[in-house]
């Protein structure tokens, strides 16, 4: 804990003297603000994809996990009697929690997005839909089918499972690739910044043989370009990460019938989970230069 | 305090240096002399430890070179000051700040130094141009930079590779005199040069022993000098 408070004084303390032995070079500062930059850009928008998967994962593993649904297939006379049996079956099954009939708005609004607003649910040969949502330990359904199959013939159970793992897993590894693609960026900055310290150290080999002339250690000269790499990389984060989060608040908002791309952002306290790329640029872009300035001053004896 | 023991240099496959046994003694006055190529760069190098011997010891403050590490390098050279004949500083940087150098990279400020910033530009004529970057400065002003920036750690040894080489007669004179000052502070000074006036003009104010490297070796030169 000392050495990193000593390692963070270091870093933006630091000895505005020594800072100035390195001259100023354009080309490497420009490099390492602009892909530290758009690297946060894109880091944020992998974060919000990242964070809005495992929200969806969890939702549709939580919400599809406890529902079910009865479909009742029955000729317009019968299908009221078939629903109030079914119903009946289930007040009797244990492990149900509740049940209900979807009512015919509940039912025109589900197929509203495939057939618009203005269709009677009279014109359609639709089923009626029982939503059925199980209790704690949930209910046997191989035991209910069998029971529906005798008791209402028209009734058919679906208890999601047909459909959900692939919904869940689905998400899951859109959750997965959003932490790839997180890293695969942490790489990308190290390797541009580490070309971008090489190309510094190696301009300024005249400057190096001048330090270790007037007694520099090997270690000055090094924290001398960790720093300046490092304060540029977390510059160019910062602002690469605040560009990416008002670009990820002018998203469309969610809303009820907005598919999976409008719920694409943070929430609540996720939106302090970019603060951090700045942060962890920094941390690559120390290790990166270190390693950089390490290996260039070796090869400088 | 530098002591060369039996050493030998090789580069390219052929020996500079060959069997050179040379120690300075504290306070003592050098000069090194010797045809362009012979090796006189080479064995200032070998004195502040910015080149290994091929064989023999260099023994540097009581310690053998060989068994330093970079940063032990490091802390020799805020010993030893060095005066190259291509005078190399942070050219970003004004003069002030380049003089300032050693103390820099060591931790230390100037206003806490042993010489003060400003006595050490007056006393090498350079008050008025401490502001300047060393590009604007001329050949002979960047060689009394150079030395101001040798001195200010007050070393125990100032190394000076041919110091007037690039400066005319009058320029030569004003810095010899500054290193004639140097070695009557005490400080050991050894000046690697193969102007033999300059020579003739230090003997006639002190005690100076000349080195000639010839053959690959280093003897002690004769008063024909």
């Amino acid at each position: 804990m000392r050495q990193l408070r000593t390692l963070l004084q270091n870093l933006f303390a630091g000895d505005k003297q020594a800072d100035r032995i390195v001259p100023p070079s354009g080309f490497t500062a420009q490099l390492t603000l602009f892909a530290a930059a758009a690297m946060a850009f894109l880091a944020v928008f992998a974060l919000a994809l990242s964070l809005a998967s495992g929200r969806l994962a969890t939702r549709w593993g939580d919400e599809l996990a406890r529902t079910s649904t009865i479909r009742i297939v029955a000729p317009d006379g019968q299908r009221a009697t078939q629903t109030e049996a079914a119903l009946r079956v289930l007040q009797t099954t244990a492990g149900v929690q509740s049940a209900r009939a979807l009512t015919d708005d509940e039912q025109q609004a589900l197929l509203t997005p495939w057939f618009g607003g203005n269709i009677s649910l009279d014109d359609l040969p639709v089923p009626r839909l029982i939503e059925v949502i199980e209790a704690e330990n949930g209910f046997d359904a191989a035991g209910l089918r069998l029971r529906l199959s005798a008791e209402v013939p028209a009734a058919f159970l679906d208890d999601h499972t047909r459909w959900r793992a692939p919904l869940v897993q689905a998400a899951n590894r859109l959750r997965l690739l959003g932490w790839v693609a997180i890293v695969l960026i942490a790489a990308a900055v190290a390797a541009i910044i580490t070309l971008a310290a090489n190309a510094a150290l190696s301009a300024n080999a005249q400057v190096i043989a001048v330090l270790r002339l007037v007694g520099a250690t090997d270690h000055y000269i090094a924290d001398a370009f960790i720093r300046r790499f490092t304060i540029r990389a977390f510059l160019g984060a910062t602002t690469g990460m605040i560009a990416g989060l008002l670009a990820v608040l002018l998203l469309p908002s969610a809303a009820d019938e907005a598919g999976f791309l409008t719920g694409l952002g943070f929430q609540g306290a996720s939106w302090l989970v970019p603060l951090l790329i700045p942060i962890l640029a920094a941390g690559v872009a120390l290790i990166a230069t270190r390693f950089a300035a390490r290996k260039a001053l070796e090869a400088l004896r | 305090m530098i002591e060369l023991e039996n050493v030998a240099y090789s580069y390219g496959g052929g020996e500079l240096l060959s069997d050179v046994s040379v120690k300075l003694a504290p306070g003592s006055f050098y000069f090194l002399t010797g045809p362009s190529g012979a090796g006189k760069t080479t064995l200032l190098k070998l004195c502040y430890g910015a080149l290994l011997p091929t064989a023999g010891h260099v023994r540097l403050f009581d310690n053998d070179v060989r068994g330093l590490n970079r940063d032990d390098i490091a802390m020799v050279r805020r010993k030893v000051g060095v005066v190259h004949q291509d005078v190399q500083f942070l050219d970003h940087l004004p003069v002030a700040d380049n003089v300032a150098l050693p103390l820099t990279v060591s931790g230390r400020h100037a206003e806490a130094a042993g010489p003060d910033l400003g006595e050490l530009l007056s006393w090498v004529g350079l008050t008025n141009r401490a502001h300047a970057l060393p590009p604007e400065l001329s050949g002979g002003e960047r060689q009394r930079a150079a030395l101001a920036r040798a001195v200010i750690m007050s070393p125990d040894v100032v190394l000076a590779d041919e110091p007037t080489g690039n400066v005319d007669w009058e320029m030569s004179q004003r810095l010899l005199r500054l290193l004639l000052e140097l070695n009557k502070m005490g400080k050991t000074v050894l000046i690697a040069t193969h102007d033999l006036s300059l020579i003739r003009t230090a003997k006639s104010e002190v005690q100076a022993r000349v080195l000639r490297i010839s053959n690959r070796r280093v003897q002690l030169a004769g008063a024909d000098l």
